[in-house]
């Protein structure tokens, strides 16, 4: 990771070439992701999406340093003022269960310097976000999934990262609380600049949020197609522009899984 | 439903009290002898004795310490060392054989060393009760934290914890404290038993006093003792469990 000075952002914050990523098993290797390229600018709300198994919540852990090995280029150059780097919301929510929400919350504070009482005032405000600032003091266990959901959330924002990286945070969720969420999440956005990157299966949650749909495909995944979503923000929730182009990104999916698999041979 | 419920909570008291009554009649009925089998009637008697001549105070006074103190030096070398195992591969590697060889051999086999190493004192004692609650709490905590949830260690490094004492504090020694407390809660009472072993080789205290008195047929004071250990095993496992309570308040 290159130092780069607050003033002169670089053109992008994730710079990713030709990764590819395979697991050993059982003798067997299995490939997750091959020849993957992306480039994603600072401040720049990217959605993926992509069949299940096709290596989408992979692409986050490679990009948090989690996955144990990886080939390819992978640069994440945050925005160095920000006071992490990257944060991380789950596809399961991973509360630990040891921990009632509001600590939940605080968990990733308690790697900063902050005292005892700021970190439980951000954790709430936080809470906040997500409108659970009621549970603050329950058990993980005492919460229906969608709320685990949102606890996860907030313990990401919390930390107030450069990259916030979403896998499915919303799958859980009915309607409504969706697009409450969905909407906090924007306004969190426009007023932080943050970089989002941002995993789900839902076509017109993509498009609704998105400057950029990835659509992931193959075995091993690549990248099989890149779309702009070029409608002025604010933006209208079922708005025609945004409508044609969820309807062209379901086609090219459904072509795309048609299309036969080739066999990857090493 | 009240009253039913009620009506559990005397279910203990009430086998507690059949138990008793069995026991008084077996000697009454002449089943067994008086020196053979005491009458529970027979042990109030045999406890104003021994309070009278002061050697319950004394006994039960530095058992207590023997215990305590051995439970204490078990407890935390059997964590240590488990976290230790636990989270290294390396230190699992070369800890393998060493506690194969090792874990077989019951405390009484090291009564001869304790004497050797620490004569007939009191750190022979706690010496030989630390060594039987060692493994118990050994393996409860190895096993717990090497059962720990991956995804909680993967939790932790996402955000930012990746050291391993920040890994300890954070996620695994939280995660494993039910598994560590079951194997504490098992050494409570095994370290009892060990108190027994420990004194049985000249150390001052309930085990010495019992031995004592079965030399001299005297099995009320036997049982008096008997019941004493089973009074403070009883009380420390309630306190115990309540502390266990609190600890883990978090589990559904
Ligand atoms: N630790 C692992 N060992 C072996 N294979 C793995 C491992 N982790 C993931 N995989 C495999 O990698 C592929 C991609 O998994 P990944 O979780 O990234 O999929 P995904 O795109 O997030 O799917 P979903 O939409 O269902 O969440 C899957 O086929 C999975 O079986
Ligand atoms: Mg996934």
């Amino acid at each position: 990771m290159e130092a780069v000075s607050a003033s002169k952002l670089p053109d992008h914050v994730i710079d990713i070439e030709g990764l590819a990523l395979s697991f050993d098993q059982d003798g067997k290797r299995t490939h997750v992701l091959r020849g993957l390229d992306l480039k994603i600018a600072p401040g720049e709300f990217v959605a993926v999406v992509g069949a299940s198994g096709v290596g989408k919540s992979t692409l986050l852990r490679v990009l948090m340093g989690l996955a144990p090995q990886s080939e390819g280029k992978v640069v994440v150059t945050p925005d160095p003022a920000a006071e992490r780097p990257m944060a991380l919301v789950f596809q399961d929510s991973r509360l630990l269960p040891w921990r009632r929400v509001i600590a939940n919350v605080s968990f990733g504070l308690e790697k900063t310097r902050l005292p005892a009482v700021a970190r439980r005032e951000r954790a709430m405000q936080a809470l906040g976000l997500v409108g659970l600032s009621d549970l603050a003091d329950r058990w993980p266990w005492q919460l229906s999934g969608g709320q685990r959901q949102r606890v996860a959330l907030a313990r990401a924002l919390a930390v107030r990262p450069s990259i916030l990286l979403m896998d499915e945070p919303f799958s859980a969720l009915d309607v409504a609380t969706r697009e409450g969420l969905q909407d906090e999440l924007l306004r969190v956005w426009r007023q932080t600049g943050k970089t989002i990157v941002f995993v789900t299966h839902d076509i017109e949650e993509a498009v609704y949020l998105a400057d950029r749909i990835v659509a992931l495909g193959g075995k091993p995944g690549e990248v099989r197609s890149v779309r702009v979503i070029d409608v002025a923000r604010p933006r209208r929730r079922g708005a025609l522009a945004l409508q044609d182009i969820a309807a062209k990104e379901k086609a090219d999916i459904t072509a795309d899984a048609a299309a036969p698999v080739e066999d990857y041979v090493i | 439903m009240t009253k039913r419920s009620f009506a559990y909570r005397l279910l203990p008291l009430l086998g507690l009290v059949a138990f008793l009554l069995v026991w008084e009649a077996m000697p009454r009925l002449g089943l067994a002898s008086r020196v053979l089998l005491p009458a529970p009637s027979d042990l109030p008697d045999a406890f104003m004795r021994e309070l009278a001549n002061g050697m319950w105070l004394k006994s039960v006074g530095l058992s207590l310490s023997h215990y305590t103190l051995g439970l204490l030096v078990g407890l935390g070398a059997g964590i240590g060392l488990g976290v230790l195992t636990g989270m290294s591969n390396v230190a699992e590697g070369l800890f393998a054989w060493v506690s194969r060889v090792l874990r077989p051999i019951p405390g009484l086999a090291w009564v001869p060393f304790a004497i050797i190493w620490f004569g007939v004192s009191q750190s022979g004692a706690v010496f030989i009760i630390a060594i039987g609650v060692f493994w118990i709490v050994y393996f409860a905590t190895h096993g717990a934290i090497r059962g720990v949830d991956r995804d909680y260690i993967e939790l932790a490094k996402a955000f930012g914890f990746t050291g391993p004492l920040e890994r300890l504090f954070k996620v695994l020694l939280p995660a494993a404290t039910p598994g560590i407390l079951v194997g504490a809660r098992t050494a409570l009472g095994q370290a009892w038993m060990a108190v027994v072993a420990a004194e049985l080789f000249g150390v001052t205290g309930l085990g010495s006093r019992m031995m004592q008195a079965s030399s001299l047929l005297a099995t009320d004071i036997v049982v008096v003792y008997m019941l004493t250990m089973a009074a403070l095993y009883g009380l420390m496992d309630t306190f115990f469990m309540a502390a266990q309570g609190r600890l883990l308040r978090w589990k559904p």
